[in-house]
């Protein structure tokens, strides 16, 4: 039977061809045209391709399509297209991308982990963040968009950009 | 296989969440042009033309300003730094300007981005290029109402006539402005800084709606209809070439159109030898790659490595240098009188690149013409190389400059533009080659690595007396020094110090070699600056007193070519030495404060780096105070602290946890387990920049202020533990003291 995927609120069924062992990332990626999922290693080691699975953050990279349908997944895109996401908002006000290849899969982490814990220490933060690499060193502003976001999120003033 | 363009534009907008969003999804349409495939596919209004200005400015007749982006984005933010100075002149409010990409084109004098040039080589012509439009939007506005132009002035995004208040938009008046002659660019006025209201701004990336929104952006994300994907499988060993492979075998597995051998060039940062596959998705083609069999010819490099390139220099550095790019005074005698002398031997790896976004270039071949989508530093570069490699005349070659996840230095190169064109030309629909991280870890272009042996001496009032250094480096070819492999004569404390030589000899190795963000800067400045430290430490002198002092009376009083002005280097140290308060209470054992600074691509930055280090070793960095002088104005504030403390985590990591190994004349790690880079709990818990704003025309800021990072912490970690870092990454020494 042809899979199907449940992405950020539409079901979407998959060419009958589709390998099943395919990673959810090139699923994504390469089928649905949903390409602000990335790839950054493949193993699991970078967060790149971090989604949310049932609201659990995910490596898309190492997740076989067929162990994710069935499951409700969000992407980047469907977090909130209008980019009004507590952490979306923090990340634009504190400029925090450099090169921003892998802050989808920053923001998705920053998202799961407030969706637990919605005021986070540093600690907290640190270790939530750990398995998402980023290159260009913006490691500092994430820590501060995820305090900001936490605030936003709490109904915190926004700040004038 | 379904490829992603076989969706219609309905079921994309409802994957990303877009549907029925039609007026969100506008203002997200920043970029058009066929660069951005799933954006033009959704972009049901496009903007309507209007007319051009020069080559960066076009105004619609609804006012909207567009600008053009003509130097490649790797995060150093030029997408918005370098419009918002065309803005300032033309007098628009940021709000109504909407920054555009363009491809390779003549019409810009210069759209590489590297050796942190962009805002030095932009700055001034930018400025005219706003103010000419503004110029003659002004003029337009003086004929339409038959007044002189100097009664008139321009103001957000309008003219007004002084006298009677009247005003026009610019969209009124473009079509008439872009009639009139072009004043020379020398001619027209420019604002005094003190008018500015854009540039000095903190301004957000102007990419970053779309990037917190998954926007397509980057090079891997192109997506055109009928696009295949492929991989390009090198011989390990860097120079190897194919003899054979079983392509038969790898045509039949699933989701695969074609496979066939490039014959390639010897150009180590060319189009190497290599089997392409092409398949209808990028999953098939890695899947693919598993099961292809290759016999290689590995050439004359496989036996290279890491530790036997280091026994070479080490007997290299037991030889006078083969080249001497500095011999000043008489450093044999002035040792030989000291009352202390110091020796010391510094070692660093070679380095990869490790971008996050792996290399990755779109590529079609039809009617003879060649159109990419390339995420390149160097765009020009690349068009030269397809040209010069393929045959195809430069104007057949069009260059779509993406978004780029990481630049470093590493897409300088145009191996996998080159590539790229050698697949497409061979497949009947465009193709976007894919480079696994694997591949992109072991076909890189890496920093060289570098045996340094220093000689210094100090005199019994702790006088810095002689700096003799010899240094073994390596390169492709005999006598010549990889890209920053090279050592000119103008390492601190050179100009500062009358007997002061530096050696140089050139290794052959097999590793290609490219340019690592800060470019020799990065390692020469560890070396030198530790070095340094040590000589204080044996003049039983302050390491921040004994630099300032020397720094307090250069050989010259001016800066000689090739050196630094001494007033603004010192300006930066006792900045960040006061801020960082060195002279306060003395750190417990186990803590320690280091300082460094270091003069690269016109920049200057001191360091101040706090540590501690546990008895058992382990390091923490809790704090890091810099300071720089670019010069002035800072055009976006805002990305320029990023990219100061982007250079330090940098910077940290380079020295702390990476390096990369070659055994068997290849680099041995394939991915972030081996090759690991810094993450957030490692990252310093305090960065603070400060920028001094000297009255000196506006430098860049992509390198800087990385150089000085690695020897601040391990001089902090000297004071912390009296243990010296001599080879990185520090990661590889033991620090446990007791
Ligand atoms: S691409 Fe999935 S963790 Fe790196
Ligand atoms: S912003 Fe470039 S990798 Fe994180």
């Amino acid at each position: 039977m042809p899979l199907a995927l449940n992405v950020n609120g539409a079901v979407c069924p998959l060419p009958e061809d589709l390998d099943p062992s395919t990673p959810l990332l090139w699923v994504l990626r390469d089928t649905l045209g949903l390409v602000g999922t990335k790839y950054g290693c493949g193993q699991g080691l970078c967060g790149a391709c971090t989604v949310h699975l049932n609201g659990q953050p995910m490596r898309s990279c190492v997740l076989p399509v067929a162990a994710a349908a069935g499951s409700r997944i969000t992407t980047i895109e469907g977090l909130d297209p209008a980019g009004a996401h507590p952490v979306q908002k923090a990340w634009c006000e504190l400029d925090v991308p450099q090169c921003g290849y892998c802050q989808a899969g920053q923001i998705m982490s920053a998202a799961a982990l407030l969706a637990k814990n919605a005021a986070p220490d540093d600690a907290a933060i640190d270790a939530a963040m750990a398995g998402n690499l980023c290159r260009c060193g913006t490691y500092l502003r994430i820590r501060e968009g995820i305090k900001r976001a936490s605030a936003l999120a709490a109904g915190g003033k926004e700040a004038v950009s | 296989m379904k490829t992603s363009s076989s969706l219609g534009r309905r079921r994309f907008l409802k994957l990303s969440g877009l549907a029925g969003a039609g007026l969100v999804l506008g203002s997200y349409l920043r970029f058009t042009g066929d660069a951005f495939a799933i954006e033009v596919r959704g972009a049901a209004e496009a903007a309507p033309a209007g007319a051009r200005l020069g080559a960066f400015v076009r105004i619609a007749p609804d006012g909207r300003v567009f600008i053009a982006a003509h130097v490649p984005e790797i995060g150093q933010g030029v997408r918005t730094s370098l419009p918002m100075i065309v803005a300032e002149e033309l007098e628009v409010d940021w709000r109504s300007v909407t920054v555009e990409p363009v491809p390779l084109d003549r019409a810009f004098s210069r759209q590489s981005a590297g050796g942190s040039n962009t805002t030095p080589a932009n700055f001034l012509p930018l400025r005219r290029a706003g103010a000419t439009a503004r110029v003659m939007l002004v003029e337009a506005a003086a004929r339409t109402w038959g007044v002189p132009a100097a009664e008139c002035r321009a103001e957000s995004g309008a003219v007004v006539h002084t006298p009677t208040d009247r005003r026009l938009g610019y969209g009124e008046l473009v079509a008439l402005a872009a009639t009139l002659p072009t004043p020379p660019a020398e001619s027209v006025p420019l604002k005094d800084p003190r008018d500015y209201k854009i540039i000095g701004r903190r301004i957000g990336g102007v990419d970053n709606p779309s990037i917190v929104t998954g926007r397509p952006l980057f090079g891997i994300d192109q997506t055109l209809p009928g696009l295949l994907h492929a991989v390009y499988v090198k011989c390990p060993v860097f120079g190897g070439k194919v003899v054979s492979a079983d392509l038969d075998a790898v045509k039949k597995l699933p989701g695969v159109v074609d496979a066939f051998v490039i014959e390639g060039t010897r150009n180590l940062n060319g189009l190497m030898p290599g089997v392409a596959i092409v398949a209808k998705s990028t999953w098939a083609a890695f899947q693919a790659r598993r099961s292809l069999t290759v016999t290689w010819d590995e050439g004359p490099r496989a036996n290279d490595s890491w530790d036997g390139l280091v026994r070479e220099a080490r007997e290299a550095l037991g030889r006078p240098g083969q080249q001497t790019p500095r011999n000043e005074g008489d450093v044999t005698v002035a040792i030989a009188g000291a009352a202390k002398t110091v020796e010391a031997e510094y070692v660093y790896p070679f380095l990869g690149h490790t971008n996050l976004e792996p290399q990755n270039c779109t590529a079609h071949f039809r009617d003879g013409a060649l159109e990419l989508w390339a995420p390149t530093q160097n765009p020009g570069g690349g068009q030269r190389m397809i040209a010069e490699t393929l045959g195809l005349a430069p104007e057949k070659i069009r260059v779509n400059i993406t978004r780029i996840g990481g630049g470093f230095g590493r897409r300088l190169e145009s191996d996998f533009m080159v590539e790229a064109a050698a697949i497409a030309m061979k497949v009947a629909a465009p193709v976007k080659l894919a480079w696994t991280r694997e591949d992109d870890m072991r076909h890189d272009h890496y920093r060289p690595g570098g045996v340094h042996r220093l000689r210094g001496a100090v005199g019994q009032d702790g006088a810095l007396l002689a700096w003799d250094a010899r240094f073994a480096t390596f390169g492709n070819v005999s006598g010549r020094p990889g890209s920053g492999a090279g050592i000119s004569g103008n390492e601190f404390p050179a100009h500062f110090l009358r007997d002061y030589r530096q050696e140089m000899s050139v290794l052959e190795c097999g590793i290609p070699m490219g340019y690592w963000r800060a470019p020799g800067s990065s390692t020469l400045a560890w070396v030198t600056q530790c070095f340094f430290d040590e000589l204080a430490q044996a003049a039983g002198a302050d390491p921040y007193r004994y630099r300032l002092k020397l720094l307090e009376n250069p050989l010259q009083p001016k800066p000689p070519r090739g050196g630094f002005d001494p007033g603004r280097m010192r300006g930066v140290l006792v900045d960040a030495a006061e801020r960082a308060g060195w002279d306060g209470p003395a750190l417990p054992r186990g803590r320690g404060r280091g300082i460094a600074f270091y003069f690269s691509h016109r920049g200057y930055f001191a360091i101040v780096a706090e540590v501690t280090v546990s008895p058992a070793g382990a390091l923490t960095v809790d704090r890091v105070v810099a300071s720089g002088d670019v010069g002035s104005p800072i055009v976006n504030p805002s990305g320029a602290d990023n990219q100061v403390v982007g250079s330090v985590v940098d910077g940290l990591s380079a020295a702390w946890v990476q390096s990369d190994d070659v055994k068997d004349g290849r680099v041995v790690a394939g991915n972030f387990d081996a090759h690991p880079i810094l993450r957030m709990p490692a990252a310093p818990k305090v960065v603070e920049v400060r920028l001094i704003q000297t009255d000196n025309p506006p430098t860049g800021l992509g390198e800087p202020a990385l150089p000085p990072l690695a020897p601040a912490v391990c001089n902090a970690i000297f004071a912390a533990t009296g243990k010296r870092v001599r080879s990185l990454p520090i990661a590889s020494v033991d620090l446990s003291w007791s």
